[in-house]
């Protein structure tokens, strides 16, 4: 299948996106210009980490206006597959794609780490090859990560499960010490009502390598080649499970 | 009626003998605009006149050197076609003067470095050095100043967020480098940043202009007032008084996306084949491009001011020509293919602008409406700018060479294993020695997806995709060695660089030197810098390590108060299968014996006076609160074939963790090793030494190892082939730092007390809110 990584100026983790899925899972990538209204035929659009427009204004609210962000719209609302990582998910939340937003880290500072990761919903295109409740570790790299949303946004993610990675400790334990930058219920990953738009702080791309100390990420990719190729096939949007917390 | 008076003459840092030979070059009086063009371009910061003699004894060569120093960067040669290019630059005055901006263009300017040579920058690193942050011995300076905590988290705090955001937004990881704590830094910080980057060899590009009529173009930011005189007045001079309020217009501002969309352009201009040669606007901004350029290619550079793309109105020739705003780079195009060029600048949203071209005469010739305002030979400007052999004397010692009487009463004494085990957590805590985690996890150490082992290792580990290589680096410095003995810490300062590289399993290959000091224009500070030079030289010739590039920053005094010399040394080393790199970290054992636990070189590596030796240690500084004596003499023949040593035990894949013995001693390095895994180690002196100096000397030489039972044999066949010591110490195991001499046991501090002095007080500290 072929990955669509898009590139904005300011990405900067472009390569290491197209290096994942192209070296580490063996598939087809392209870069998209940001200029472009082309997918190129992609199966999935990956909208990278980086500083888009050199986070001028607010991260990702520049970005957003780009040409090619009106076809990837498109793309998702035909339930294409689009998955922001780290800047791309302050991209997918600026342009409404997915719902609440970014403040600074709790601490004011960035932050370059290796997280853990507690995997909350695993009936969604990108983490069909997970199991409920697994821990991945995957780094978190950013300054603006405290992810935010009003009270009612948050009953409504919780009970369509769109909550889909929670920041936790090695057993999956959660609590304050181990939520790196004070985002809301731990919430390091969301995705759509569809399941077919899924943001996350982590960078997974970050993890498909041993040497570099971590495989985990790539379950999240092949996931998404599972949902392309058919051998996943997703489960109706499903209501009211036990809430999460 | 002359314009130039000597006032103004003086205001622009040129001596009047200096004046005359001006007037000599250029065989009448200058303009202003001339005069300015003189003042930056004969600046010590980039004309090196009082460096340039001694720094001509360093070695330069190699078989892998491809480009040494004279270019932006050096390059050397990483077979496969693949070329590595490297250099270390300060930004010491400018980061003082605004911590955050200061820093922050600092990792500007050394990224340029590299990819104007046509590499892809894939590693950064930072030297830094501030004054105490914590109340310790040291009450106050000479002169009695006071030591000021607060201004100094204050500058720490900006310099880290200034280096964290030019990194991160850029997309290149920082894997290292080094922070220290010393009196001497505390109002002239060092920031002294590194930068590698990659390149395909038959795809370096070089700061020379060609081809009479070529176009020169100017991409990247539109030019303004910023930096004006940043190289003469601010690289050039040293501070007094209210400097630092007043000379914040000299820094300039940075601007990382810019700069970032500036990389990509370059390099895709680049690859279009149409670029011949391009240089960055640094210090002295668009004057030192278009000289150097015109004078490396042998032809001269015509350009129009009123062409150069401006942030501001009203800009005056004299300006422009010394504006040094960020992220601008001159370029020389092929005539008739400047358009396809201007179009991939375009493409990236930058400003591309034909401002001038090339000429026959071997001159720097400027237009302001079509009139020249600047006509200068480029040889004047660099060739023929002044070289000082300036004088130099030995400086008396000003600390005591044996240690003072209430030290020595101190030394005198058996120290309690109980008080040693304090004296560990002391130093786990300190500022020099504690993790700096709070610093590097604000930096991106992982983008571009190659970081092995990032910062907080012996040295920054990165593979290369294209070839299954691997590149290590470390930044190393101690300015008290140097202050104490300059030839011997500059020795130091490259055994420790290569050591760190070599205890990861690199081969050491390239260095490169950022070399800080007072005003040259005294003789004692003349002296330590030409014994720091000699040091060098001895050290890099016995470890087979050229220096392809680097940086002097001279004045680095305030109110006459000079920094300890302080040389910082890059060096690059290389590892031919990437996967075959050593770690700091004990292995976790389960339920299978401990390791052994090996000091390679030898527990004790000289025999030299511990009395004097342990004067320049970081328990004297810490512990004691004293400075005497001379550094630990390092024998270089002896530590290049433990370093060696080292790396073929690796390559062998015979030991399980690598760590080098520096700051602290062999009792800080235990607890690092046993920190970072959780895995704790039994120790024990065969040793009737003092032990103070088991455990906290600082003898050059020594890598801790660990390795399983079985390899032993392998590793002492090894070890005896090199004809160098190693000492089996102890085991790995077990929850704490368990420590005996003799037969008798000294201490046992659980892991957990030692971890929470090694990470907890340094961020508590730093983020401590004082009113």
């Amino acid at each position: 299948m072929k990955f669509g990584v898009v590139v904005f100026p300011g990405s900067n983790c472009d390569h290491d996106a197209f290096h994942a899925v192209q070296d580490a899972l063996g598939q087809q990538a392209a870069y998209l210009w940001h200029q472009s209204t082309d997918l190129e035929r992609s199966d999935a659009i990956i909208l990278p980490g980086g500083f888009s427009y050199g986070d001028y204004l607010r991260t990702g609210a520049i970005a957003h206006f780009a040409p090619i962000m009106e076809s990837v719209k498109k793309f998702a609302a035909r339930g294409g597959l689009v998955l922001g990582i780290c800047n791309g998910f302050q991209i997918l939340l600026e342009s409404g794609m997915l719902k609440g937003a970014m403040l600074r880290n709790r601490n004011l500072k960035f932050i370059c780490r290796p997280v853990h990761l507690r995997v909350e919903n695993v009936d969604t295109p990108f983490t069909n090859a997970l199991h409920p409740g697994q821990v991945l570790s995957i780094p978190i790299n950013h300054g603006e990560g405290n992810y935010y949303v009003d009270n009612e946004t948050l009953e409504t993610l919780q009970r369509r499960r769109e909550i889909v990675f929670r920041y936790c400790d090695a057993n999956g334990g959660l609590s304050d010490r181990t939520n790196p930058n004070g985002s809301l219920h731990h919430i390091a990953s969301i995705c759509n009502r569809g399941g077919n738009v899924m943001g996350m702080m982590p960078h997974p791309e970050r993890a498909c390598d041993a040497l570099l100390g971590s495989t985990d990420g790539r379950a999240i990719f092949q996931s998404a080649i599972n949902a392309i190729s058919g051998t996943y096939s997703k489960p109706k949007v499903a209501e009211a499970v036990a809430p999460q917390r | 009626m002359s314009s130039i008076t000597p006032e103004l003459v003086e205001q622009h840092q040129i001596t009047p003998e200096e004046y005359s030979r001006v007037l000599t070059l250029l065989g009448r009086e200058p303009s202003l605009t001339e005069l300015g063009i003189f003042s930056v371009m004969w600046s010590e910061h980039c004309s090196y006149k009082s460096s340039r003699m001694h720094l001509k004894r360093l070695p330069t060569r190699g078989a892998r050197v491809l480009q040494g120093p004279g270019e932006n960067a050096g390059v050397v040669d990483l077979g496969h076609g693949l070329a590595c290019v490297f250099k270390v630059e300060s930004h010491n005055h400018p980061s003082f003067v605004e911590p955050f901006q200061g820093a922050a263009t600092g990792v500007g300017g050394i990224l340029r470095d590299i990819f104007t040579m046509g590499a892809r920058p894939v590693a950064i690193m930072d030297s830094l050095r501030f004054g105490p942050i914590v109340e310790d011995h040291t009450p106050s300076l000479p002169g009695g100043v006071p030591v000021k905590i607060t201004q100094n988290r204050r500058i720490l705090r900006g310099v880290v967020g200034g280096v964290g955001h030019y990194g991160n937004c850029f997309g290149v990881p920082n894997v290292g480098g080094e922070t220290v704590f010393e009196a001497c830094y505390q109002d002239n910080p060092l920031v002294n940043a590194f930068a590698l980057g990659l390149a395909r060899k038959d795809e370096l590009f070089f700061a020379k202009a060609e081809g009479v009529g070529n176009p020169v173009i100017y991409v990247g930011a539109k030019t303004g007032r910023d930096g004006i005189h940043g190289a003469s007045l601010l690289a050039s001079a040293q501070f007094s008084g209210a400097d630092g309020q007043q000379k914040r217009p000299n820094v300039q501002v940075g601007d990382p996306f810019l700069e970032k969309l500036l990389l990509e352009a370059c390099l895709e201009a680049m690859h279009s084949g149409r670029v011949l040669g391009i240089q960055d606007m640094g210090a002295a901004g668009l004057t030192c491009s278009t000289c150097e350029m015109g004078g490396r290619g042998g032809v001269g550079v015509e350009i129009e001011m009123d062409l150069v793309p401006q942030r501001e109105t009203g800009m005056t020739a004299y300006e422009i020509m010394l504006s040094e705003s960020q992220e601008r780079m001159l370029l020389v195009a092929e005539r008739g293919h400047e358009q396809e060029v201007i179009g991939i600048f375009k493409k990236w949203g930058l400003d591309a602008v034909e401002i001038g071209t090339v000429i026959p005469e071997p001159v720097m010739r400027v237009k302001e409406g079509g009139k020249v305002v600047a006509e200068i030979p480029n040889t004047a400007l660099t060739d023929e700018a002044p070289v000082y052999d300036r004088p130099w004397a030995p400086r008396s010692r000003l600390e005591p060479l044996d240690p003072p009487p209430a030290v020595k009463a101190q030394l005198d004494q058996a120290r309690s294993g109980e008080d040693l085990a304090q004296d560990l957590v002391r130093l786990l805590a300190a500022p020099n020695i504690s993790s700096k985690r709070w610093i590097t996890e604000q930096y991106d150490s992982m983008v571009r997806t190659n970081t092995i082992t990032g910062p907080g290792g012996d040295a920054g580990v990165i593979r290369i995709k294209e070839t299954g290589q691997g590149l290590a680096m470390a930044l190393d410095g101690n300015g008290r060695y140097c202050y104490l003995d300059p030839k011997r810490g500059a020795r130091l300062a490259v055994a420790e660089a290569s050591r760190n590289v070599s205890a990861t399993g690199a081969e050491p290959i390239g260095g490169t030197n950022c070399l800080n000091f007072g005003n040259p224009e005294k003789p004692s500070i003349l002296w330590q810098f030409s014994e720091v030079i000699d040091g060098i030289t001895e050290a890099c010739e016995a470890l087979s390590i050229p220096i392809t590039g680097g940086n002097v920053s001279f004045y680095n005094e305030t109110e006459g108060r000079a920094i300890y010399p302080t040389p910082v040394i890059g060096v690059v080393g290389l590892l031919e299968k990437a996967e075959a790199h050593a770690t700091a970290p004990f292995r976790p054992i389960g339920n299978n014996a401990g390791r052994s636990i090996i000091v390679l070189g030898g527990v004790l590596t000289t025999d030299e006076s511990f009395a004097v030796s342990f004067g320049s240690s970081q328990y004297a500084q810490t512990i004691i609160g004293a400075l005497w004596g001379l550094p630990p003499y390092v024998e270089m023949a002896y530590e290049q074939r433990v370093q060696a040593c080292c790396r073929h035990l690796i390559a062998e894949g015979l030991v399980e963790s690598a760590h080098d013995l520096s700051d602290g001693g062999l009792a800080v390095a235990l607890a690092e090793c046993a920190l970072s895994s959780g895995v704790g180690a039994s120790v024990k002196f065969n040793q009737a030494d003092d032990a103070r100096r088991l455990l906290f000397g600082e003898d050059a030489s020594r890598i801790l190892l660990s390795a399983t039972k079985e390899s032993r044999a392998r590793i002492d066949h090894i070890v005896s082939q090199y004809n160098i010591r190693a000492d089996e110490i102890g085991v790995t195991g077990g929850d704490a730092l368990v420590v005996s001499q003799q037969g008798n046991k000294l201490f046992s501090v659980s892991l957990e007390s030692l971890r929470s002095a090694y990470e907890d007080i340094f961020p508590a500290t730093i983020e401590e809110v004082r009113v």
